[in-house]
């Protein structure tokens, strides 16, 4: 059985810090508090959270940037501190606003010199880049200096650099992060490729868009104030919100028709909505439906509309954290 | 993508110096001001240098040494600034924490700077000394051209050994060796000898001030450019044998250095602006 990718077993991580008005015991900052988590190789796995929740903060052990205050973390069955240098071998890091690099350089020269780092010879490296930089969009721009390159430029530059040494786990901090909409779509694009491209690969991707956890990951886990709250498949974890899935049904006025007792029907809320009923429907399972419709058009009700609606990451954080995740950015940025 | 073997480890640690070097090497070529930074600023001070000489009325290898110092000067500051302090730098860009994670290791991306740091410095103290001398006529009589260049050679070594013990310095405290740097530049000029023979300092300052290893290698190369004419310091061959004591001695220190700054440094959390 191949070892996990990666492998933490009660993480914590703090920081020292000075007294001040906002801390006036000066008492050490937890960014991680006791994380455990277990990533098989050839997963896309997610972690979602707020800002300051401690997602940078479990890159950074992962990838040997920080050592862990207490607990343990593994990369592939390595120790994060005192098989780092194993571990830099085979993994590699983009985190998103990176500026990395040195704005003197073309874009080619650029992932040349990471590529050296690497150890990878010149030619199959500029070989490598090339196509690299062909799939992300890139290619014309190569002889441009990085530093008249645009935001979006950049990040798919630092995801080539990234993909060079072709690692067995990459970790992408916020890769989207300040991107426009077809930047990050392209980004989203070429990362689900990737991984699908060799069997093993990993990624450990942080973000705290919803919508690009659902779309990307395999599984994700929730984290919020440095602890782990909830891990799972993305649909599972929406199937375990309350209220789960449910259907949307808009008709005429009932007068007298009960649907909460047909079979499937496994709770019916009504509300008035400019004279017409809106019927909230939760079923045992979906064909259920049918016998919904059934009643309405034996009781010459029309329908106006009819939509399946499924739960979505943010329920399932609002549940589980007690706040939107955007209110927990700012309730962390602060006034 | 493991490199377990030896021969591939160092050809790795090979190609990430000339990876490195690359940036420092074509951004001389691209970005020209520092002809006019790098080249003619310098050489103003050291003009001026020159001319408090002449009016007192010293010797004409007076004029020598001055544009002798001007020229490692250009060393010096490619150490502090452009090494030393280049982990500053890095940090605020984003650099450093890039270099910590690639597997060649922080002494080859540190091997790099110097190189490529090197080779544009002496394009820039040979410019300065190929000016200096036609503008004052200065006459050099190198009578032992290998020797000379051992001490050049062993002098680099000792000085970018240095540089390297300050990068680790500056991979820890950041902007506080920033300052410290700032710190040292006047006292380090004045102590080396760069505009006049550190004789003149007498026996334990000039002893002190040879912990920077320029002082000696100055000391050694004027003997061999003025020879008969240079007060010396010490005797050649014991300037010699210091300077490769302290080339040494700042290169196991330096290795050592790194080691534990970046242990601690990942400990306390330096290695990054963004946790």
């Amino acid at each position: 059985m191949p070892v996990p990718a990666i492998e933490t077993k009660e993480l914590v991580r703090e920081y020292r810090t000075k007294r001040s008005p906002q801390n006036p015991s000066g008492a050490p900052v937890v960014a991680l508090d006791g994380v455990t988590l277990d990533v098989p190789q050839g997963e896309l796995f997610g972690l979602l959270g707020p800002n300051g929740a401690g997602k940078t903060t479990l890159i950074k052990v992962l990838v040997t940037l920080l050592l862990p205050t207490r607990g343990a973390a593994k990369v592939l069955g390595l120790d994060v501190v005192g098989q780092a240098q194993q571990i830099r071998e085979r993994i590699s890091m983009v985190s998103g606003g990176e500026h990395s690099g040195y704005g003197i350089l073309t874009v080619r020269e650029q992932l040349w010199m990471f590529s050296q780092f690497y150890g990878l010879p010149s030619k199959p490296a500029l070989a490598r880049i090339d196509e690299l930089l062909q799939v992300v969009g890139l290619f014309e721009e190569r002889h441009r200096r990085t530093s008249a390159l645009s935001t979006g430029m950049r990040q798919r530059m630092n995801l080539v650099r990234g993909l060079l040494p072709d690692p067995e786990v990459l970790f992408l901090d916020e890769p989207t992060v300040g991107l426009d909409v077809t930047a990050a779509r392209d980004i989203r694009a070429y990362i689900k490729e990737w991984i699908r491209m060799k069997p093993g690969r990993t990624i450990l991707l942080t973000t705290h868009y919803m919508r690009e956890a659902e779309e990307l990951c395999d599984r994700v886990s929730i984290i919020h104030k440095g602890r782990i709250i909830a891990s799972d498949a993305p649909a599972t974890l929406k199937r375990r919100a309350s209220g789960g899935t449910y259907f949307l049904l808009t008709t005429e006025t009932l007068d007298g028709i009960s649907l909460a007792g047909l079979p499937g029907v496994q709770r019916a809320d009504t509300r008035a909505l400019d004279g017409r009923m809106e019927l909230r429907l939760e079923l045992a399972e979906d064909g259920a439906i049918a016998g919904v419709v059934k009643v309405l058009a034996d009781s010459n009700r029309r329908i106006f509309s009819l939509q399946k609606v499924e739960p979505t990451l943010e329920e399932v954080f609002v549940q589980l954290v007690g706040q939107r995740l955007e209110e927990a950015d700012e309730r962390k940025a602060g006034p | 993508m493991s490199d377990a073997t030896p021969a591939r480890g160092l050809l790795r640690t090979l190609r990430a110096i000339l990876g490195r070097s690359y940036p420092r090497i074509i951004g001389a070529n691209r970005d020209k001001s520092w002809l006019f930074y790098d080249t003619v600023l310098p050489l103003l001070g050291t003009i001026a240098f020159v001319y408090v000489y002449k009016a007192l009325g010293a010797p004409e290898r007076f004029v020598g040494y001055v544009i002798m110092g001007g020229a490692t000067v250009a060393f010096w500051m490619n150490v502090m600034w452009s090494m030393a302090a280049q982990f500053y730098w890095d940090k605020q860009g984003g650099n450093l924490e890039l270099y910590m994670v690639v597997p060649c290791g922080i002494p080859a991306i540190l091997l790099g700077m110097s190189f490529g740091g090197f080779v544009g410095t002496v394009i820039r103290a040979i410019a300065i000394v190929a000016i200096g001398s036609l503008l004052f006529n200065v006459n050099y009589s190198v009578s032992q051209w290998p020797v000379f260049l051992l001490v050049f050679g062993i002098a680099i070594v000792a000085l970018y050994g240095l540089g390297v013990t300050f990068a680790s310095l500056f991979l820890m405290w950041g902007r506080e060796a920033w300052h410290m740097a700032n710190l040292f530049m006047e006292p380090v000029f004045f102590l080396s000898g760069f505009y006049f023979p550190v004789r003149a300092l007498g026996f334990w300052a000039g002893m002190g001030a040879s912990l920077i290893p320029l002082t000696l290698a100055l000391d050694a190369m004027r003997q061999l450019l003025f020879p008969g004419t240079h007060p010396p310091f010490l005797p050649l061959g014991t300037e010699l044998g210091i300077l490769a004591g302290l080339a040494l001695m700042f290169i196991v220190l330096a290795r050592f250095l790194l080691k534990k700054m970046e242990y601690l440094a990942r400990r306390e959390g330096r290695l990054s602006l963004r946790f």
